[in-house]
């Protein structure tokens, strides 16, 4: 890692000058050093405690672990395929259903709403992203769980029935579909806040020029603000796919925990994340936790992906200003 | 129309034609009216999208509140769980053990955020900046459970003691990065005049740091810092694999051992599933959620003072 500091260079212009004054300099030098080595020292640590908190699952299982079905723990057989399954259709729904939304509010802040409405909306969709999972989850299983399966699940079985994702609903409403809908609520305000940031930052000019020229709202949105914010809008959708891939708690009260793969959305399921909420506190043996442990270490390497991808896409257009984390 | 001298014919002319008839009404017609409904039909969406999430937020609120209410009384915060009549009981042990945990975390995790920040703005090339940055994204997308499990490495197999230290260190991990990237932004908003100002009179480079840029950006990294500890109050993964003492009997204060919290009095409650513990649950996830709001509500506006203080 390269912590030195080099002269010359922009900012820097002035640091040698600077670096003749004394023991205080050279203190907070080291201490800084020290906390951005840290940082780095620390994604280092989890990779290298996941992976061998995961070795014995690993060795014994190998890469087939992520397409097997059978999670048996007391006959110890552990297979991740039906949580990853699960928890790439709860994920892939909270994106299909977030991205848009988040769009239509993220366009709304930026560009419709009056500054009072705006200063009024923007926190509280922000505040949105505040509410602990856990509440998330209970208000998933005791208040939306009931409404999804007596309303939801029945109109759209009703709707779509032919295509087999709609299947018959279950009467707890504890599903992979209401997962889902918890996922996509967890996400609409990430997506929501990043992309009316990056909406913000297209210049006034361009949108004035397309308005001379006689174009409406929309075609102002949609010939300037949406083409120079289209990557940082994808990675915004990205960073949303990766915070739905690793929610636990919230996943693990509402989606049921079926072991069996359902054609259907509407039954139950455990995610990858889930999974090891549940069963983490009623260990089988080793070769269980080590399994836990292989689930957490598939997890890391999903979330991972999915950053370095959002940042990659970000970065090609120098968006990255827009990316802050919040 | 086309110039010269106007023809008398042409003063009314034929619809079709293609010259406006000056004396028809100023309303969109034809494809300028097509696109004004389509432009019009977007703002609807748009409007809807937003009251669609306001919505859902007032629903959880409101579900939260008109439920909590009813549990929430000063005995029912001041008081211990009562394990045989849950109904009779308090969360006294997991508000307290809640505080201690995010305490701790933010101990630890706001000296280290502030001391990146400090590195990035005035130490760092180019390369060691791109690498603590992307450390730090990284850092803020590890899905909850994989940090856990980090700690979990680190300190429970070691010990084979599920304690409130242990999720304070993995609630630190989360509140990190939040941390230095907003102080990294506060600290570059900082006037560079100051900055010039303190060189001018000759003060060292840390003095400079320690007094003026730091005291200048005090209000974001405070706000920044209150944003991220209301961030990891709220969470339960870690606190469900790292914490095991799910329903604290009494109040505990040492983090040595496992400590009661709300999230995880949430949780419990809601496992058990009878009505009284269900009831409970809701107590406990309205004073969790009203400790949440609060703060964010807060750091806003200590935020917004501040700013309009310092004239950003």
């Amino acid at each position: 890692m390269a912590v030195t500091v080099r002269p010359g260079g922009g900012a820097r212009a002035r640091k040698p000058a600077r670096r003749a004054s004394g023991a205080g300099d050279r203190v907070l030098y080291v201490v800084c050093a020290f906390a951005a080595l840290v940082a780095v020292v620390v994604i280092v640590e989890v990779i290298y405690q996941v992976i061998s908190g995961a070795s014995p699952s690993i060795n014994r299982f190998g890469l087939g672990f992520v397409f097997h079905t059978a999670w048996k723990p007391n006959l110890f057989i552990f297979g991740a395929g039906e949580m990853l399954e699960a928890t790439l259709v709860t994920s892939f729904m909270a994106l299909v259903l977030a991205t848009p939304l988040g769009i239509a509010i993220g366009l709304f802040l930026a560009m419709l709403a009056p500054p009072r409405v705006r200063a009024v909306i923007g926190p509280l969709v922000e505040m949105l992203a505040a509410i602990p999972s856990v509440v998330l989850g209970l208000w998933g299983v005791i208040v939306l769980a009931p409404f999804v399966a007596q309303d939801v699940e029945p109109f759209l079985h009703g709707a779509f029935g032919f295509i087999p994702l709609f299947g018959p609903p279950q009467t707890t409403g504890l599903s992979v579909f209401t997962a889902g809908l918890v996922l996509t609520i967890m996400v609409v305000p990430i997506i929501a806040s990043l992309s009316r940031d990056l909406f913000l930052s297209v210049p006034r000019d361009l949108q004035d020029g397309a308005a001379a020229l006689g174009a409406t709202r929309w075609e102002i949105i949609r010939g300037v603000v949406l083409p120079t914010t289209s990557s940082g809008v994808i990675a915004a959708a990205l960073l949303g796919l990766g915070r739905a891939l690793g929610e636990a708690v919230a996943v693990a009260l509402v989606i049921g925990g079926g072991s069996t793969i359902h054609r259907s959305i509407f039954g139950p399921g455990t995610t990858g994340a889930a999974r090891i909420i549940e069963e983490i506190e009623s260990l089988d043996n080793n070769l269980h936790l080590a399994s836990l442990f292989y689930l957490a270490l598939i997890l890391l390497v999903l979330g991972v992906l999915t950053n370095l991808l959002a940042q990659a896409i970000a970065r090609r257009v120098g968006g990255e200003q827009a990316m802050l984390v919040r | 129309m086309s110039g010269g001298v106007p023809d008398p014919e042409a003063a009314a002319p034929e619809p079709g034609s293609g010259v406006p008839d000056p004396t028809s009404p100023l309303t969109a017609t034809g494809n300028l009216r097509r696109r004004a409904g389509v432009s019009r039909a977007f703002e609807v969406v748009a409007i809807v999208a937003a009251l669609v999430a306001v919505g859902v937020f007032c629903l959880v609120i409101f579900a939260v509140a008109q439920r909590g209410l009813s549990a929430i009384s000063f005995h029912f915060l001041t008081s211990d769980p009562n394990l045989v009549d849950i109904g009779s009981g308090g969360i006294a042990p997991a508000i307290v053990g809640s505080v201690i945990i995010v305490a701790i975390a933010t101990a630890i995790a706001m000296p280290l955020g502030v001391l990146i920040a400090v590195f990035l703005v005035e130490y760092a090339g180019p390369r060691s900046g791109r690498v603590i940055r992307m450390a730090l994204d990284l850092m803020n997308g590890l899905p909850t459970v994989v940090v856990a499990f980090m700690v979990y490495g680190l300190i429970v197999l070691g010990t084979h003691e599920e304690t409130g230290y242990a999720a304070s260190v993995a609630l630190a991990v989360i509140m990190l990065p939040l941390i230095a990237r907003s102080s990294h932004q506060v600290l570059l908003l900082v006037p560079g005049s100051l900055r010039e100002a303190a060189d001018a009179l000759g003060v060292s480079r840390w003095r400079t740091v320690v007094g003026v840029i730091l005291p200048s950006a005090l209000g974001g990294i405070v706000t920044a810092t209150i944003l991220a500890a209301a961030r990891a109050a709220g969470e339960s993964a870690p606190l469900i694999i790292l914490d095991s003492l799910v329903i604290g009997e009494v109040v505990h204060v040492n983090p040595l051992h496992g400590l009661a919290t709300m999230p995880l009095t949430v949780f419990t409650y809601l496992d058990t599933g009878t009505p009284a513990a269900v009831s409970q649950a809701w107590g406990t996830a309205l004073v969790l959620m009203a400790m949440i709001l609060a703060s964010n509500v807060g750091a806003r506006v200590f935020l917004a003072r501040n700013r309009s203080r310092l004239g950003l």
